[in-house]
Parts: C-alpha cells; sequence; structure tokens
C-alpha cells in the first residue's frame, strides 16, 4: 500500500504552498491561512514518521501539541489584525510597515 | 535587675518605634503602647526602689554593668549603666511624673491631629531621659543629653503650624546648644587629662590628683556650662518661659520635672570633683536666678509663665543647694518639686482645657491662659482647685508639706554655708526673699484663677466643666505626693527629713575642699575644744584663707588629702553638726515667716483687696516695669548676641562677596579663556573627525536602508533567497 | 478492491492538495477560506490512514469548527461584511517562484533520495486511551504548559481586542 514516501510529498507540497501564500499573499488573512498549511504539513509529518518509523505515538503527541499552538496562534493573530484594521484601516501586511527604515 | 533597668530603658523606645511608624494604623492612635511602656516602667522602677533602695538601705549602694564600645590600641571605650541610689530615685520620679502625664495627654490631647505622633514623642523623651539617669559614662550622657534636647525641640514646637511655637522651639534648642557647648568642652577636658569619661573613674582620678587646681575648677565650670542651659540658670534661661508655647504636658512632663532636673542630676552626679570655686560659682548662678526668677514671675498674667518662671526660681534654689554643698537637700528639692511642680502644671493644663472651651463657645477669642480672663473656677473645677491648692501650699514651703522639708533643707543648708563662709552672706538672702516671693505669686495666682467672679461672664461660665478622669486622677496621685510623710518615714516629723529614708540614703558626700578646710583646721591647732561658737567663727577664718588668693600649699593639700573624712577628729564634726543645726532650726523659723508674710501680702492683695495691685504697680515705677518685661532679657540678647551675630554674618558675607568670590571669579576668567581656546579646537578639530566619521556611517546607512522595507514578506523572501544561495553553493 | 481503496486514497490526497492550491490562488479571500476548509479536512482523512483516529477527530473539531471559523470571522472584521467579493492582490508572485522552486527541489531530491528507516506498520487500533496514558505522564509538563499557553493566549487577545475598543 502507500509509504512514507507519499505522505512526506503530500506533506512538502502543502508546506510550499504555504510559503508561497506567506510571502505573496496581501490580505493578512490569506497569509494566516498560509501558515495554518505549513502547520498543518508539519503535523502530518510528524504522524507519517510516527506511523512508519517509530512504532510508537510520539508523534502524534506532537501533531496534537501542534493543534493546540496552532489554535492559540490564530487568535492571537486575529486579535492584532483587528487592531492592524482599526489602525490603518486595512488587512493588508505590506502596510505594515512602521518599521520601515 | 540588669533585665530591668535595660526593660525600663527599651521598652520606651520600642514604643517610639511603634508608635511613629505603625500609630496611624493602630487603634487609638497607638497612645496605649506609649502608656502601657511607661506604666510597665513606673511598675519595674518601683519595684527596684522596694528591692533594691529600700531593702539594703545603703546609702553607698552602687550596682555598675559595664560593656566595652569601642576599643583601640590600649585604650577601651566603655559604656553601663550606673545604677545608685541617686539613679533609682530618679527613675521612680521620671517614670512616674511621664506616666501620669502620658495619662493626663490622652484627655489634654484629645482630637489633635497629630495625637499619634504626640505620644511617639513622649516616648522618645521617656527613653533619652531615662537615659541620662541610667548612664555612668559622660559620653553616653551627652548623647542621651543631646536627645532629650532634641525631644524637647520636637515637643515644644509640636504645634509648629503657630510660628511662636516653632521659634519657641528654635529658641531651646539654640540656647541649649550655647550651654552644650561647654558642656563638650569640659568633656574634652576630663578625657584628655583623665583619659577616662567613666564617673566612677573620673572622681577616682580627681581624688588621685591627676586633675586639679583651676584645671578643675575650670572643667566644673564648663560641665556646669550645659546644666545652665538645660536646667535654665541664668544667663540661659530665656528658652524656659517661651517653651510654655508647647502643649501643658509636655511643660508638665519637660519644663517642670524632668528635663530641666536633668541639668541638676548632672551637676549633683558631678558633685564630688567640683572645687570650691566651681561650686562658688554655681551657688551664685542658682541663688542668683532664684531670686530674679521670682520677681518676675511676681508681675507675669500668663498662668503658664508665671509657672514658668517659678520653675526658674526652684531650679535655681537647687542649683543653690548643690553649689553651698547641700547636696541632699538639692536632691530632695529635686524630687518634691518635680511632683507638685507637674501637679501645677497639669493642674494649669486643666485650667485652660475648660477655658478654651467656654470661650470658644462664646466665640471669643480671648487668651485662654492669661488670668485676667479666669476668676471663680473654684466652683466648676473643685477636683483641679484642691490639687492645685495643695501643690501651690507645698511650693510656698508651708509646714506639712513637702516642699515645706525640702526648701528648708535647702535654706538651712545656704545659711550653714553663709555661717562658715560669712563673705557670702548674699545666697541665704537671695534664698529667703525668693521664697517670700514664691509665696506671693503663687497665692496670687491661685486668687486671680480659682476665687472672685468669672470674669469673661455668665454666658461662658455655663461651659465651664471639671476635666475628665484621664486629667483629673494625675492630679490627685501628684498632690498626695506633696505631703510631707512620704519623705520622711519611718519617722513622723513634719518639721524635718533628718533621719527620714530620704535623707539617710542621700547622705552629703565630702568634698575635696571641705575636708580638707576641717582637716587643715584640726591640724593647724585651731581650739578643737572650743565653743560652738568659737568653732562657727574658726571654720570661717579657715574659710577665710581659702577664700583669698589661695596659698599654694592649701591648695595642693587640698587635692593630696581628698577624702579625709575618717581622720576628722570627732570634735571638729561634731562642731560642724552643730553648725547645720543651728541653721536649720532658724532657717526653719525665716522660712514660715517668709511664706507667710508673701501669702499675707497676697490675700491683701487679691482676695481682701485691702492693698489695690494697680496703685502699688504704680509705686514701684520702673522695678515693677521690669519685672513685667522679664528685664528686658530677650530684648538685651536680641540687641547683642542677635545683632551680633547679623553683623558678623553681614561682614563676612561681604568678604564673602568681594574678596572669596573675587578670587573665584578671576579663576573662573582664566578658565573662560582657556575653555574658548579649547572650545575652539573642539570645533574644529574634533568635531570635523566626529563628523567625517558620521558622515561615513550616514552613507552606508542610506545604502542599508533600501532593503528595510518593514514589510515581513519581503523579509521572509530575503531569507529564503540566501538560503537558496547557500544551498547551490553547497552543491555547485 | 485493492485498486479502488488506493483509488479512494489518492481522491483524497488530490482533494487536499488541491484545494490548498486554491487557497494559495485564489482571488477571493471568501473562497481561500472555504477552500481551507476542504485542504483541513483531507489532512484529517490522512490522518485516518495513518491509525491516527483520535487526532483525526480533534482536526476535524479543532481547525474545522474552531480555527476555521475564527478565520472567516476574521475575514468579515476587516472588510466590508455583506460581501463575498472581498478581493486580495498578490504581489512579488514570480519573484517568489524562485526560492519555492529551489525548496521544491531540495525538498524532492532529500525525501526521494533518503534511505528511511522503517518498522513494520502495526494493526490499526484506537489511540485515545494510549495518547491519554502518554500526556499524562510522559508528556505531563508539555500538556501542561500548552493548557497555560492557551489561558495567555485566551487573556491577551482578548486584551489586544479590547485595547482599541477603550481607545475609541
Amino acid at each position: 500500500m502507500h509509504n512514507l514516501t507519499v505522505y512526506l510529498l503530500i506533506s512538502a507540497a502543502l508546506f510550499l504552498l504555504g510559503l508561497l501564500a506567506i510571502m505573496t499573499r496581501k490580505n493578512a488573512v490569506s497569509v494566516l491561512m498560509g501558515i495554518e498549511l505549513m502547520l498543518n504539513s508539519a503535523g502530518l509529518n510528524f504522524v507519517a514518521f510516527s506511523r512508519f518509523s517509530s512504532g510508537n505515538l510520539n508523534g502524534q503527541v506532537a501533531a496534537l501539541f501542534i493543534v493546540i499552538i496552532a489554535a492559540a496562534e490564530a487568535a492571537v493573530a486575529l486579535a492584532i489584525f483587528l487592531n492592524l484594521y482599526r489602525l490603518k484601516a486595512t488587512s493588508d501586511v505590506d502596510k505594515a510597515d512602521l518599521l520601515q527604515g | 535587675m540588669f533585665g530591668l533597668v535595660t526593660y525600663i530603658l527599651l521598652a520606651q523606645l520600642a514604643a517610639f518605634a511603634i508608635v511613629i511608624f505603625f500609630g496611624k494604623r493602630l487603634p487609638r492612635g497607638g497612645d496605649w503602647v506609649s502608656l502601657l511602656a511607661i506604666w510597665s516602667s513606673l511598675a519595674a522602677a518601683l519595684y527596684l526602689f522596694a528591692t533594691q533602695m529600700l531593702a539594703n538601705y545603703d546609702p553607698h549602694y552602687f550596682q555598675g554593668f559595664t560593656f566595652d564600645w569601642l576599643s583601640w590600641g590600649d585604650y577601651r571605650l566603655t559604656i553601663g549603666y550606673a545604677v545608685d541610689n541617686m539613679a533609682i530615685m530618679m527613675l521612680v520620679v521620671v517614670t512616674l511624673v511621664s506616666a501620669v502625664v502620658f495619662l493626663f495627654s490622652v484627655g489634654y490631647m484629645k482630637g489633635d491631629p497629630k495625637y499619634s505622633r504626640f505620644f511617639a514623642f513622649l516616648s522618645l523623651f521617656a527613653f533619652s531621659m531615662l537615659g541620662v539617669v541610667l548612664a555612668d559614662n559622660l559620653l553616653v550622657i551627652f548623647v542621651f543629653w543631646e536627645l532629650v534636647g532634641l525631644t524637647s525641640y520636637l515637643l515644644i514646637g509640636f504645634w509648629h503650624e503657630k510660628d511662636s511655637a516653632a521659634d519657641a522651639g528654635k529658641k531651646a534648642f539654640i540656647v541649649n546648644r550655647i550651654g552644650d557647648a561647654g558642656m563638650l568642652i569640659g568633656i574634652l577636658f576630663v578625657f584628655t587629662t583623665l583619659g577616662t569619661l567613666n564617673l566612677h573613674e573620673i572622681s577616682e582620678g580627681v581624688a588621685a590628683g591627676r586633675l586639679s587646681g583651676v584645671m578643675l575648677t575650670i572643667t566644673g565650670i564648663c560641665l556646669f556650662c550645659g546644666a545652665i542651659g538645660k536646667s535654665a540658670q541664668f544667663p540661659l534661661h530665656v528658652w524656659l518661659p517661651d517653651a510654655m508655647e508647647g502643649p501643658t504636658p509636655v511643660s508638665a512632663l519637660i519644663h517642670a520635672a524632668t528635663m530641666v532636673a536633668a541639668g541638676v542630676y548632672l551637676t549633683a552626679r558631678l558633685f564630688v570633683i567640683l572645687t570650691f570655686d566651681a561650686s562658688l560659682v554655681i551657688a551664685y548662678v542658682g541663688g542668683f536666678t532664684a531670686l530674679f526668677a521670682a520677681t518676675i514671675a511676681v508681675a507675669q498674667y500668663d498662668i503658664k509663665r508665671v509657672l514658668a518662671y517659678s520653675t526658674l526660681s526652684q531650679l535655681g534654689y537647687m542649683v543653690m543647694a548643690l553649689g553651698s554643698g547641700a547636696y541632699m537637700a538639692g536632691f530632695f528639692h529635686l524630687v518634691t518639686h518635680a511632683m507638685f511642680k507637674a501637679c501645677l502644671f497639669l493642674g494649669s493644663g486643666s485650667v485652660i482645657y475648660a477655658m478654651h472651651h467656654a470661650l470658644h463657645h462664646i466665640h471669643s477669642d480671648a487668651d485662654p491662659q492669661d488670668m485676667r480672663n479666669m476668676g471663680g473656677l473654684k466652683k466648676h473645677q473643685p477636683l483641679t482647685f484642691w490639687t492645685f491648692l495643695i501643690a501651690t501650699v507645698a511650693l510656698s514651703g508651708v509646714p506639712l508639706t513637702s516642699g515645706f522639708l525640702s526648701k528648708d533643707a535647702i535654706l538651712g543648708g545656704t545659711l550653714a554655708f553663709a555661717m562658715q563662709h560669712p563673705k557670702h552672706w548674699l545666697l541665704p538672702v537671695f534664698g529667703f526673699s525668693a521664697a517670700a516671693l514664691t509665696a506671693f505669686y503663687m497665692f496670687r495666682l491661685i486668687y486671680l484663677t480659682f476665687t472672685g467672679t468669672f470674669r469673661p461672664g455668665k454666658e461662658a461660665e455655663a461651659e465651664l466643666h471639671e476635666s475628665p478622669w484621664v486629667m483629673t486622677l494625675p492630679l490627685v496621685v501628684l498632690a498626695t505626693l506633696s505631703i510631707f510623710i512620704f519623705y520622711t518615714l519611718p519617722n513622723f516629723n513634719p518639721a524635718s527629713p533628718r533621719g527620714g529614708w530620704f535623707a539617710t540614703l542621700f547622705p552629703d558626700p565630702p568634698r575635696a575642699y571641705e575636708s580638707t578646710m576641717v582637716h587643715s583646721a584640726g591640724l593647724e591647732g585651731h581650739e578643737a575644744e572650743a565653743s560652738v561658737h568659737g568653732r562657727a567663727g574658726a571654720e570661717g577664718g579657715t574659710a577665710h584663707a581659702l577664700d583669698e588668693p589661695a596659698p599654694p600649699d592649701i591648695d595642693r593639700r587640698a587635692v593630696e588629702t581628698p577624702i579625709v573624712h575618717e581622720e576628722q577628729s570627732p570634735e571638729t564634726h561634731e562642731a560642724l553638726h552643730d553648725v547645720h543645726h543651728r541653721a536649720h532650726s532658724t532657717a526653719m523659723l525665716i522660712s514660715i515667716f517668709a511664706a507667710g508674710l508673701g501669702i499675707l501680702i497676697a490675700t491683701m492683695g487679691y482676695l481682701w483687696a485691702t492693698l489695690n495691685p494697680a496703685t502699688w504697680q504704680r509705686r514701684l515705677g520702673v522695678l515693677y516695669r521690669g519685672m513685667f518685661h522679664k528685664w528686658w532679657f530677650d530684648e538685651i540678647y536680641g540687641a547683642t548676641a542677635v545683632k551680633g551675630t547679623l553683623l558678623l554674618s553681614t561682614i563676612l558675607g561681604w568678604f564673602d562677596l568681594y574678596i572669596v568670590d573675587g578670587i573665584v571669579n578671576g579663576a573662573a576668567w582664566l578658565g573662560r579663556v582657556f575653555a574658548f581656546i579649547e572650545g575652539w579646537f573642539d570645533l574644529y578639530i574634533v568635531d570635523g573627525l566626529v563628523n567625517l566619521t558620521a558622515w561615513f556611517v550616514g552613507i552606508w546607512g542610506r545604502i542599508v536602508r533600501l532593503f528595510q522595507g518593514g514589510q515581513l514578506q519581503r523579509y521572509i523572501l530575503y531569507t529564503l533567497v540566501v538560503i537558496g544561495i547557500f544551498i547551490v553553493l553547497k552543491v555547485v | 478492491m485493492e485498486l479502488l481503496s488506493e483509488l479512494i486514497f489518492y481522491c483524497f490526497v488530490v482533494l487536499t492538495i488541491g484545494s490548498a492550491v486554491v487557497v494559495v490562488f485564489h482571488p477571493r479571500v471568501m473562497y481561500s477560506a472555504f477552500a481551507l476548509l476542504f485542504t483541513f479536512f483531507g489532512v484529517g482523512v490522512l490522518y485516518l490512514y495513518l491509525a491516527a483516529d483520535f487526532l483525526a477527530a480533534s482536526q476535524l473539531l479543532i481547525y474545522v469548527g474552531g480555527i476555521l471559523i475564527l478565520i472567516i470571522f476574521g475575514v468579515f472584521l476587516t472588510s466590508s461584511i455583506m460581501s463575498l467579493e472581498i478581493l486580495q492582490e498578490t504581489h512579488q508572485r514570480f519573484i517568489a517562484l524562485i526560492p519555492i522552486a529551489l525548496g521544491g527541489i531540495v525538498l524532492l531530491s532529500v525525501i526521494l533520495s533518503t534511505p528511511w528507516t522503517t518498522t513494520a506498520t502495526t494493526e490499526a487500533v484506537p489511540t485515545t486511551k494510549l495518547l491519554g496514558r502518554l500526556l499524562l505522564t510522559r508528556y505531563l509538563v508539555p500538556f501542561e504548559l500548552a493548557s497555560l499557553l492557551l489561558l495567555a493566549a485566551l487573556v491577551g487577545a482578548m486584551r489586544l481586542a479590547r485595547y482599541f475598543r477603550t481607545e475609541e
């Protein structure tokens, strides 16, 4: 049946797509979606290794923690976006350039 | 015993710390902490009194506790307690008066916004005063002495919102400093010559002759300067009447019973090392103060000022007694005076308290302390009146009171001194005239305050009330202790303290000059078997010999044979005793007569109105004006000491402005020239280099800035590109 | 049968990756968000294939039910609320492709060339009990820290969101 490599490839694809979203999207929420994609790809990797390489469930626990951290991160990120929107009347991340040199 | 003494001392400090830091958060402002500390200390002091002093019944009882404080080389500076009869007696007096005054303050200071701080200061004062009493060392005494001065300053200026109170506090502090400077010089004299500050070792050193003659006289007078300041004796007396600006309990505690007594106590402590000349100075200062203050008290109308001048006068008595060798009498008067004068002050506090309420009620801004606004208070404050009367009688020296015993002992001692040294006849004259004046002004005060009609009117009179029990209980306690019986036990003898416990436990210690005098009298073969008259004459003769520019050999012998009490021939001793006895019975008669005369005149003037005070004021003319204006002492000091200081300051200021500042300005000008040159160098050379660096950095910054877009996504891109470059490099 | 099973598996793979592509490239934010739903769902199914039943359920509950809702709220709150036509711009698309391509090559080569050590796959058993034991024994400290993190995120998000309200 399908083996480790297949999952790694799927994971790699998700990761690259997420990276692309982060780099190209202007909308902050879309950037967040890209991050979620990358986190999912990492989780998938963990579970796949747990299934095929270790014989124990440690990888699944790691994936579970990723889910938890993703939830926390999403909540805080959205709060920040709300503030950004109020401040700049936009959700475009390239407008958030107060640190410009 | 050691623990008990430490407790008495440190309980007050602990109470001070607790009340000053946490007082506002404690219930009732923490007054109970102070009260608890002082009343428990009173119990401890009474325990010491009963178990140590009365149980031992030994005039030479002494227990010392000494610790090392500092040591350098082979010198060790020690501190410690000296617990003897005198210290225990003072402990009882100080804690007793403090305890009742603390209690009185609960009523008197009620509602004051700084209520809690007042009790903290009172505790601190009690601590300092007990420290002075217990210290066995001049340095420690000096430290506590200054602490007493500080707390006195804080308490006199307690209502510092009033300018007069703040000024009075400053005045007390500064005048005391003048005396203390003298005392410090005296301490330094003692230290440089004897190498010790311990009281015991000092008297031993003096006895061994390591400090003698003129130097010893100067040292004694210098140390006495401290007492002049604290006990408000003649040249430095001006602060005490002004100190009446403080709250009345403070006047009672500090300016009647304890702090001013510290000077007398110190003089008594140093009694054994005083030379004849130093004693003479002390006696004259005291005697003059006694009369001089009494004359002022006669013409004052402020009830507390009358008492203040009366205190001055009584302190003068004590000092005069010590100076004329009547050690027991001086200390005895200190104890009895503490009781009835505290009672008088607290009584006046009770009167002022009631007056304040009554005048406040009718919205009058008349002075509640002015006796011209009082009158007829007897009806409304019976308890205050009767206790006040007892204390007044005691102060006037009427028989059956403690004041009679002690004052009589002083007058007798002074008279005996004058009989031995007829040149100094002025001293008993001072004493007896002051006694008559005392009786006069005290009864004048009683009549003006308590009899007749209430002068502000009926409406205010309805508002007069007796004070609450916390204020009257102290009065009753103190008035009771003004009766003779407490001081003559086990004898029941209202005429003389001789044979009672007090006189037994505090015998007059022998002094270098006295014993030598008797000794030399014996040696030189004056008729030892002569009659009393002859003996008295012989004594006088020897005294003359001493008074005249002293032949050096006698002076030396005075030092070489210091304590020769045992060597005295019994006849000489008996003769001396006889002189004393005769002097005492004479003094008693004269003093009763003087007191009676004073009371009679006061009664005629202010009760029966057979004499018109106003007429007599006119008749006395400049004399009365002098008394009324306190002999212009404040004005004289203002014109000399204060003006002089100001003039000196002006001269120094001019010197500062033109000479010192001129030099400084010259230096500044030089500095400016150099600075200008340096500034040019800085501007063009140093700054040029710095600017070049900055310009270089700026160029680079402008280049690097191009990459700082502030956009997160671009940063990610850069990162990835760089990682990519690394990977490519690695692969290739 | 074998073939059908494989087919279904690859269907889910295609669903996951395809919807992820929509997420990244669709010009409308709302569409991206809904496509993300399918990506999460696909990953959850892949978890099931990997015998991680508890994780799959968690994936659906938390991601689909929680995080995605949050994201959609975010979209609404930061744009005009009634329109599905919220366009989003993209930038630096082509320059970004260079590192993506490079990363892709690297990942591919690593995945394909590494000799992965594998163990024999065991029978799929329910993992909930085992995970629970692990979380309360070996991973107790991280577990508690994670709860602390969630609490902090909760409070922090409220604080951040309230902040501008009071500023108004």
